[in-house]
């Protein structure tokens, strides 16, 4: 009796840990070297897969079917088929891969190399190294415009962005911005590219055509000593009506209007929030909450937080499957 | 060989003629970094010895971080270094240094060394404090080419008097050693005692002269036999007998202070906020870890750094203005952005507190309360002091 009970929880759990349809969030659990897959629809985590040591930056293969993690402490990229949830392969990244980025070819990968001040180009198809770019000190977010026309690495200890031409690998514009950027993000048409600057405390708004700022966004959340509203992560919503920033230690998000580039409202997350990303069809913004340890889930209709999911220690990147 | 010289020589005018036509003349920034450490005498507590280059690495450190930055932007940054042995040989560095055109520096010397030089100072000159915690230098002995990157024994202790009201272990043991730096320590410890609501219970001085490796355990307890304490605070900064005292007390109690869990600009242990690539790329520089005097060292220099990158400028008037700007924010890997003092130039820090293998906590704490920022309830705040370096 017992022996059957056993086998049907069991057979519950393999059933709820491969669903069929459900959406599938994958978070990195920096200080606990796995990732936690969260099934969105009911909001809670289904498996948790032990990765290389110290797994940072995460992103999906533009065909949904592999994950990409930075495991910086490995000097490595790991490559993860979804299907199977295994370790299929592994890219020479550099040392100390901290964020990367994948060109709408689906397979040149940009990957910053924290420690080296080099930006690492690899073909994940050929696993060759295309090219080692140097860049400023302690480079950390790394974006390719949709267009893929244009690589963008910012560099924390330099503060600056720095505008890599995809075709020759050279930088063609360095742009200083506030202390210690850490994320850009373009919007769908690449026109606008948003970074953020962690300790400067402010969101800088590029125009690409020109290469120019257009608009420098600060943030005044209430209630908060200023030097916590620390800009991380950024996401935009694809109809260009919301941008969401990450204000680190204050633990609130920023909800900003993508036209206006007016500040909306602050919603208030788990401690320390970091990275965030959009689910299926954009109704849910999912976010890392690194000290708390939790990812928060905010509607993106009614812009409130409905929900907290425990993870890992220190989650720091999140990316939802859209399609799955 | 004459004729390879004036064919190099030729070679590098070439050079520069062609580098000049591409871009405009680079920007070099002359900097200069002089250290002297007079001798501590003997101490008992020698097992560990401070590596005699500390701060040194932390400036060469900074000064390549600040290349890898400034080859982006034409902007140069050299480092002449200069290991003293007497204050006459630090004044002797510094006149050579001035007389090869540099005009901005970072000291680790006493602070009599320091207001010596900036006596001697021109007006055109900027220079970094990363080496004296003296309380003076920024009470009273102010000078407005004085900048302090590393943290003054007041911002350390009141760092360590916040935490403790925060733990309410109120009543302190005191034991402070026999030196001038022991006894800043102990009255700045006071003062932070004052404002913290603690009570020195016992104030004692430390009076032994015997080798206490072979008898702290019988000594060691009759010395801080009391009624009750909740902690005992050591002022021992050289490090003498302090590492001694801990599990030898009468009273089974933590031991803070100069020994024990101690406040500092930073340790090893400090790894939040990116802080681990600061680790990282110190190690591998100097195949040690980065300690308080590197770290200031290292601040001053990035400090240079990031005015000049903002204001495109090596000149000390124009930098001057902006580090005391609120444009000026400095990325020190602490969680906050650190800014100087405008009435002493002290540069604002939160403070780690630290056990050899782990931290602590980082001051200031939540609850201590002040109007334009929470790092200035560590250390003078502008009443406090009489130093007016901006009018």
């Amino acid at each position: 009796m017992k022996h059957l009970i056993k086998t049907a929880a069991l057979f519950s759990l393999i059933s709820l840990s491969l669903p069929v349809t459900a959406s599938l969030a994958y978070v990195s659990n920096e200080k606990d070297n796995t990732i936690s897959v969260i099934d969105t629809d009911a909001m809670t985590v289904v498996d948790t897969i032990p990765v290389g040591a110290r797994p940072r930056g995460i992103l999906l293969s533009h065909d949904g079917t592999r994950l990409f993690i930075c495991a910086s402490d490995d000097d490595t990229v790991q490559v993860m088929d979804l299907a199977t949830r295994k370790i299929v392969d592994t890219l020479p990244s550099g040392e100390d891969p901290e964020q990367f980025a994948l060109a709408p070819d689906d397979r040149h990968l940009y990957i910053s190399n924290e420690n080296d001040a080099i930006v690492t180009v690899v073909d994940v198809k050929t696993k060759q190294v295309l090219s080692q770019i140097d860049v400023g000190l302690e480079p950390e977010g790394m974006a390719v415009s949709p267009d893929g026309k244009w690589a963008v690495n910012t560099s924390e200890t330099s503060s600056m962005l720095h505008w890599i031409d995809t075709e020759t690998f050279t930088i063609k514009k360095n742009i200083v911005v506030g202390q210690r950027p850490r994320h850009v993000e373009f919007s769908r048409d690449s026109k606008i590219a948003w970074a953020s600057t962690e300790v400067g405390g402010t969101v800088h708004v590029i125009d690409v055509d020109n290469l120019k700022q257009i608009r420098e966004l600060t943030f005044d959340v209430p209630g908060v000593n200023p030097d916590r509203v620390q800009p991380v992560g950024i996401e935009l919503t694809s109809d260009g009506r919301y941008a969401f920033i990450a204000l680190g230690p204050s633990n609130h998000v920023a909800v900003v209007d993508a036209k206006t580039y007016e500040v909306l409202d602050y919603l208030l997350v788990g401690s320390r929030v970091w990275q965030l990303d959009l689910g299926k069809n954009e109704k849910y913004l999912y976010t890392t909450n690194g000290v708390s340890g939790d990812v928060s889930v905010i509607d993106v209709g009614r812009l409130k937080v409905i929900k907290s999911i425990k993870v890992g220690r220190y989650p720091w990147g999140v990316v939802v499957d859209p399609a799955s | 060989m004459p004729g390879h010289r004036l064919i190099r020589k030729l070679i590098f005018g070439v050079l520069l003629v062609a580098s000049a036509a591409l871009h405009a003349e680079p920007l070099v920034v002359p900097m200069g970094y002089i250290q002297w450490v007079p001798d501590q005498g003997p101490v008992l507590s020698n097992v560990i010895p401070k590596p005699a280059d500390s701060g040194l690495r932390g400036a060469e450190l900074a000064t390549a971080d600040n290349n890898t930055t400034g080859r982006f932007l034409d902007q140069n940054y050299r480092m002449a270094t200069s290991v003293a042995d007497s204050e006459e040989g630090v004044l002797a560095s510094f006149d050579r240094m001035l007389a090869d055109g540099v005009r901005l520096f970072v000291f680790r010397v006493p602070a009599k060394t320091l207001t010596a030089l900036s006596k001697r100072a021109r007006p055109d000159v900027l220079m970094f404090n990363a080496g004296a915690r003296d309380d003076g230098l920024r009470l009273r002995d102010c000078a407005p080419s004085l900048l302090h990157t590393i943290p003054s024994y007041a911002m350390l202790t009141d760092a360590l008097g916040q935490w403790l009201n925060q733990r309410r272990w109120n009543e302190v043991f005191l034991i402070s050693g026999p030196t001038a730096e022991d006894k800043a320590w102990a009255a700045a410890f006071h003062r932070s005692a004052r404002r913290f609501g603690l009570d020195i219970v016992e104030d004692k001085p430390w009076t032994f002269d015997a080798d206490l490796r072979r008898s702290a355990s019988r000594e060691l307890p009759l010395f801080t036999q009391a009624d009750d304490y909740d902690v005992v605070v050591v002022a021992d900064v050289r490090g003498d007998f302090g590492e001694y005292v801990p599990f030898h007390t009468w009273l089974p109690r933590p031991v803070v202070g100069t020994q024990g869990m101690t406040p500092v600009a930073w340790h090893r242990v400090v790894e939040s906020w990116g802080a681990t690539q600061l680790q990282n790329r110190f190690r591998e520089l100097a195949q040690r870890n980065m300690n308080s005097e590197d770290y200031a060292a290292w601040a001053a220099v990035r400090a240079i750094g990031t005015a000049v990158t903002e204001t495109g400028s090596a000149e000390v008037k124009t930098l001057r203005s902006f580090l005391f700007s609120d444009q000026f924010q400095l990325a020190g890997f602490k969680g906050r952005k650190l800014t100087f003092r405008t009435w002493n130039g002290q540069l604002r820090q939160p403070i780690p507190l630290v056990h050899p293998r782990g931290l602590v906590d980082r001051a200031p704490f939540e609850g201590f309360l002040h109007p334009r920022s929470r790092m200035d309830t560590l250390g003078f705040d502008r009443p406090e002091s009489e130093c007016r370096i901006n009018g």
